[in-house]
């Protein structure tokens, strides 16, 4: 069973990389870019194949090490 | 007084932070690799900079859930004193010994200088040698220094005396001009709830020879030292 792990900032936090690649698409000519925020996309393999099962796996992946909870959310998208 | 050194893939400053320890307790400490999940009987334990792991996923993240670390965490509930400077100040927060955490810069740039630093309290084991108030001419080099938490657990440092450091100018004034990396409220270092363990980003094991342009760090060392010995 295949699972995407989408980490991100919290809204409210201060993203310094996102604002950097705001500015240069806005010195590149792409205008009318409001925000970016950056985050990280993570593809993870698993043996399990009970999809209730994968998900609380994947859940604790993230409490634990995918994500920091204190600045980060994150989201989890289990393929068929 | 006895110390361990914690080690791992991608530690650096590990050999200044023995040097300091050796020099200024008059003991040498022991170095314990990452994989080892048994800590020597030690007064302190200190989690030295680098680039554990690389910084891969986060700064100190991989390194915080190494077993060297779980036990580094047990010991510490118990009252062992834990210094972690630079990576070690984000491996430590990272493992919950700390709150909050250390993001990348606000100016994205690697910093790698000489800061002041204005002493928030002497009353910890840590900065006992200073004075409240006094400032430090000392070297950071991260990228990943700028210390967040929310607006409550901000209060709640400096409510209880827990913020151990702020980036200040040299006569001590806060402001953005002394910050080097955007950190919330100017902090440089924080102690947990027992002032026993101590996370700074700038690194005292690098201000204790006139060499290298300042001794402020050795008070840090030598506080320590009178403290645990």
């Amino acid at each position: 069973m295949k699972a995407k792990v989408h980490v991100t900032l919290k809204s409210g936090v201060l993203d310094p990389q996102g604002r950097a690649i705001q500015h240069a698409l806005g010195v590149m000519g792409f205008d009318g870019v409001k925000d970016v925020r950056q985050g990280k996309f993570i593809e993870i393999e698993l043996e399990e194949t009970d999809r209730a099962k994968a998900r609380a796996n994947l859940d604790a992946m993230c409490q634990k090490l995918l994500a920091n909870t204190v600045i980060e959310n994150y989201a989890i998208d289990i393929a068929d | 007084m006895k110390t361990a050194i914690v080690v791992f893939p991608g530690s650096n400053r590990e050999g200044d932070a023995a040097r300091a320890i050796a020099e200024i307790t008059g003991r040498d400490p022991v170095m314990v690799w990452h994989r080892d999940s048994e800590l020597p009987k030690v007064d302190l334990a200190i989690v030295p900079g680098g680039f554990s792991y690389g910084d891969y996923l986060r700064c100190g993240a991989i390194a915080a859930h190494s077993p060297v670390l779980r036990e580094v965490k047990a010991r510490a509930a118990k009252g062992m004193a834990v210094l972690g400077i630079c990576n070690g100040f984000q491996i430590i927060t990272e493992a919950g010994l700390l709150p909050g955490v250390l993001m990348r810069n606000a100016g994205l740039k690697f910093v790698c200088r000489n800061v002041n630093l204005r002493v928030e309290t002497s009353q910890s084991l840590f900065t006992q040698a200073y004075e409240a108030g006094q400032v430090l001419s000392v070297p950071v080099a991260h990228h990943e220094g700028n210390y967040y938490a929310d607006a409550a657990t901000l209060d709640r440092l400096e409510q209880s005396g827990r913020v151990a450091f702020r980036y200040c100018a040299p006569d001590g004034t806060l402001g953005e001009a002394a910050n080097p990396n955007g950190s919330a409220r100017h902090i440089a270092g924080i102690f947990n709830e027992t002032k026993t363990v101590l996370g700074l980003m700038p690194h005292p094991e690098n201000a204790i020879d006139s060499l290298l342009g300042s001794t402020d760090g050795r008070g840090l060392f030598k506080g320590i030292a009178e403290a645990l010995s």
